[in-house]
């Protein structure tokens, strides 16, 4: 168990502790965990999420920015009132607990099937749409200066990517052929500007109360590139969960997105964030793939990822509505 | 000539068996596992019932689009290549409607509850 590490070193971070109590595992695979547990202190309990890569588990996938990265830009998010849990500690070696970081747990929920159906949140629906186009502009302007050292991605360079991952898979697809010939037809260029860009900011990525979205959370694809980015792969249909008619996340149309990204003083270029949208289908398509390749050959034989396997015609239907739409 | 039950009958058996009798013994993180294993049961038994038919009618379509022969992979393997070369796109007379179709067979495996799928259904597709 985790929780006499934590113990033993939590007074040293946070000011008045004497202990930590009620730790569980609340998710990750092998390489990453996220533990809840509460800071004792003499006035009652604080909340904290612990994410780490527990010791030889510290080389991040190539995507990954690193749970450093993702400590720094939460706490930079915060400072600038991006929703964001405060960052509370970032592990140091001598503690012993691997690498990682603790952050302040923020109460609401983040299952996206709930947020959208539940009578808890029917008050905020309608609002998440523009809410969520503020919060991705307070985002692209976090300043460069103080983010962490990130890799850059362009469109074209996406494309490319994205194409090796598929042939990698061998894994003859026609609908994904298309995709891709439509993407390198379609390739905006390079973006006028290039910002942080979140790189999985979804609904089920969001911790969401009655009142809105609270916490922007999983950094961990974030990058410099297109901040047109976000905002097409928020409007993926996989993250609509079955709301279909809803683009931004089931909750509203992309005029509610947009008209909230430009009242906070940012510009929407509508074609570019179609072309992220293809892409972003395209990509959770391939994702699927990967998962497929990983439950046949690696250790993770789970039926969960066999099953993801099975997702990626949800893509291709998502991406003939896109590019090869029928009647109307 | 293998004997009866066949393989859907028997599939479907122990699904059943899995959603009514065990079920209701099980919660938490092994009751969502439980769900999973229906799920790929249930998937299994659509694809066993569905794949003969689908696939002849894919063969069928593959051979009218590329003008060749060949097992329903490998006619699959060479319209990616053409789509890839630049060969065969969208304008490509019968190629939408075959992707549509294929596709829409393949949905009614994997997920027939999706909407997209379900709205594509109602199309008349």
């Amino acid at each position: 168990m985790i929780e006499p590490q934590l113990g033993r070193i939590v007074g040293s971070w946070y000011a008045g502790a004497i202990g930590v109590a009620n730790s569980k595992r609340l998710s990750g695979g092998a390489s990453q965990e996220t533990w809840s547990f509460d800071i004792m202190q003499p006035h009652g309990l604080v909340g904290a999420i612990l994410r780490r890569s527990p010791k030889g588990y510290g080389a991040a996938p190539t995507r990954a920015a690193g749970l450093a990265a993702e400590a720094k830009l939460m706490q930079l998010a915060f400072e600038a009132g991006i929703p964001s849990p405060r960052v509370l500690y970032v592990l140091r070696p001598e503690d012993d607990l691997g690498t990682g970081f603790i952050m302040q747990r923020v109460e609401g929920e983040t299952i996206a099937r709930k947020i959208l159906r539940d009578n808890e949140f029917a008050a905020a629906r309608p609002h998440l749409a523009r809410q969520i186009g503020g919060i991705l502009a307070g985002l692209h302007r976090l300043p460069q200066d103080k983010l962490p050292k990130l890799r850059s991605r362009s469109a074209t360079q996406e494309i490319a990517e994205f194409e090796r991952d598929y042939r990698s898979l061998n894994w003859p697809k026609p609908v994904f052929e298309l995709a891709l010939r439509w993407l390198r037809d379609h390739d905006p260029g390079p973006s006028a500007e290039e910002t942080l860009v979140h790189g999985d900011f979804r609904n089920g990525n969001l911790i969401i109360g009655a009142d809105g979205v609270r916490a922007v959370l999983d950094w961990e694809l974030a990058h410099l590139g297109d901040p047109m980015e976000d905002l097409g792969w928020v409007c993926v249909n996989s993250w609509r969960f079955g709301e279909i008619d809803k683009p931004v996340g089931g909750f509203g149309s992309r005029e509610e997105l947009f008209a909230g990204y430009e009242a906070a003083g940012r510009k929407v270029d509508p074609a570019r964030v179609k072309f992220w949208e293809v892409m972003g289908t395209l990509r959770w398509g391939i994702m699927c793939g990967g998962m497929m390749q990983r439950f046949r050959e690696g250790p993770d034989h789970s039926m969960e990822r066999a099953m993801i396997g099975r997702r990626a015609s949800e893509t291709e239907i998502d991406l003939l509505r896109l590019l090869a739409p029928r009647g109307s | 000539m293998q004997d009866e039950p066949t393989p859907v009958e028997l599939t479907q058996s122990v699904a059943d068996f899995l959603r009514s009798d065990i079920t209701p013994l099980i919660s938490g993180h092994q009751a969502f596992k439980l769900r999973v294993a229906i799920n790929i049961l249930d998937l299994v038994t659509r694809q066993l019932t569905q794949e003969e038919g689908t696939d002849a009618k894919e063969v069928e379509r593959l051979r009218a689009l590329l003008g060749m022969d060949g097992s329903v992979t490998e006619l699959n393997r060479a319209l990616a290549e053409r789509i890839a070369k630049g060969e065969a796109d969208l304008a490509t007379p019968g190629l939408s409607e075959h992707l549509w179709a294929t596709t829409m067979d393949k949905l009614a495996v994997d997920q027939p509850n999706y909407a997209s799928y379900k709205r594509e259904l109602g199309r008349g597709g």
